[in-house]
């Protein structure tokens, strides 16, 4: 590939973020203030956008650790969550010819919902001799650095906040994850899974108390959802399907 | 203004859940693709786990709050429909906050 193409494939990336700021810088501020008002440092919170780099997981995170459940149970709902990117990596990973095994790697840990919807529509307008490790890092860059930047002003913003209740900072997460949840209602058995989902979670809260609700519920779904009479699969993630923004 | 403090467990735990968001960001490339063939059911509970999760931890607590709670709760999903997460947060928000304020 000649020096000119590499550019326009970096700038082509840099362009492509620029309609997704108006989703990542608001929550990336919402998140620094949220952390540092769920009682994490201004580093911690840094540290958690900057390592995991997954905004409904890293929100999932201060969620169910603020439950006082163990360790595990955390990670194991940020990996529920994450659980997604496991479609998107095997469904990007077939295009990836063009990425040496350290960039395919270093590719992977930035992976989000917009490199894998971009990237999808990418390899099936332009062909996948144009999905290319420079294009990916063009694309990559912006969403980076401003979801690590916009955390870390958050996060000194919201540390000034004294009276959270009255910007509603309390049950703000409920509602930033209802709105994810509407998003994947073009899912096949979504409101099956969603009714399934959450009359068991709401029985087990009632009946054996926090945190197993999360885990009952959520196994449940899944489980429900497998047992399901099947249907015509020509819309999954790994034929292309549609996504749906965190 | 800018502190570098941080506990050891705290930072223990978010490397923890970055290594689980990393395999699950590189697993599907390494376990998934191995296989030409996927049972359907396989992946209908796959497609399910999202949707599964957010549900087990949205709607207890949604449930168990008051009139504000739930009043923000309900525009927030209609809102969901239309506009985009951040404008859905501005909404769901703002009813919270202007039942709370009219003593819902």
């Amino acid at each position: 590939m000649t020096k000119t193409a590499k550019t326009s494939d970096f700038w082509e990336g840099i362009r492509e973020t620029l309609p997704l700021m108006g989703a990542v810088i608001p929550f990336s501020l919402v998140f620094g203030a949220t952390a540092v008002q769920a009682g994490y440092t201004i580093f911690e919170t840094i540290f958690a956008s900057a390592t995991i780099f997954a905004g409904a997981s890293q929100f999932v995170f201060i969620e169910v650790n603020g439950l006082q459940v163990p360790g595990w149970s955390v990670i194991l709902s940020v990996f529920a969550v994450n659980f997604r990117h496991i479609l998107y990596s095997a469904s990007l990973g077939r295009y990836m010819q063009k990425f040496s095994p350290p960039k395919k790697l270093l590719a992977f840990f930035f992976m989000t919902d917009f490199h894998w919807a971009n990237g999808e529509t990418r390899i099936h307008t332009k062909g996948a001799e144009r999905f290319t490790p420079t294009w990916y890092a063009g694309f990559t860059v912006p969403l980076y650095v401003m979801w690590v930047a916009g955390t870390a002003v958050g996060a000194v913003t919201g540390q000034m906040i004294t009276n959270p209740e009255a910007f509603g900072f309390d049950f703000l997460l409920p509602i930033y994850f209802l709105t994810i949840l509407i998003g994947f209602r073009r899912r096949p058995n979504f409101l099956f899974v969603v009714c399934v989902s959450g009359t068991v979670s709401y029985l087990a809260l009632v009946i054996l108390g926090e945190p197993w609700h999360i885990s009952l519920g959520a196994i449940t779904g899944v489980l429900a959802a497998a047992l399901l009479p099947l249907k015509d699969r020509s819309d999954s993630v790994l034929t292309h399907g549609q996504g749906e923004d965190v | 203004m800018f502190e570098l403090a941080a506990r050891a467990d705290v930072l223990w735990l978010l490397t923890a859940a970055a290594f689980v968001t990393f395999l699950t960001r590189i697993g599907g490339d390494l376990i998934l693709s191995r296989f030409n063939y996927i049972h359907p059911r396989v992946e209908a509970a796959l497609e399910a786990v999202p949707a599964a999760v957010l549900t087990a931890i949205v709607v207890p607590p949604a449930l168990s709050a008051g009139p504000p709670e739930i009043m923000a709760i309900i525009a927030a999903g209609f809102a969901a429909l239309r506009f985009s997460a951040f404008t859905v947060l501005v909404i769901g928000i703002g009813v919270l906050l202007a039942a709370r304020n009219l003593g819902l």
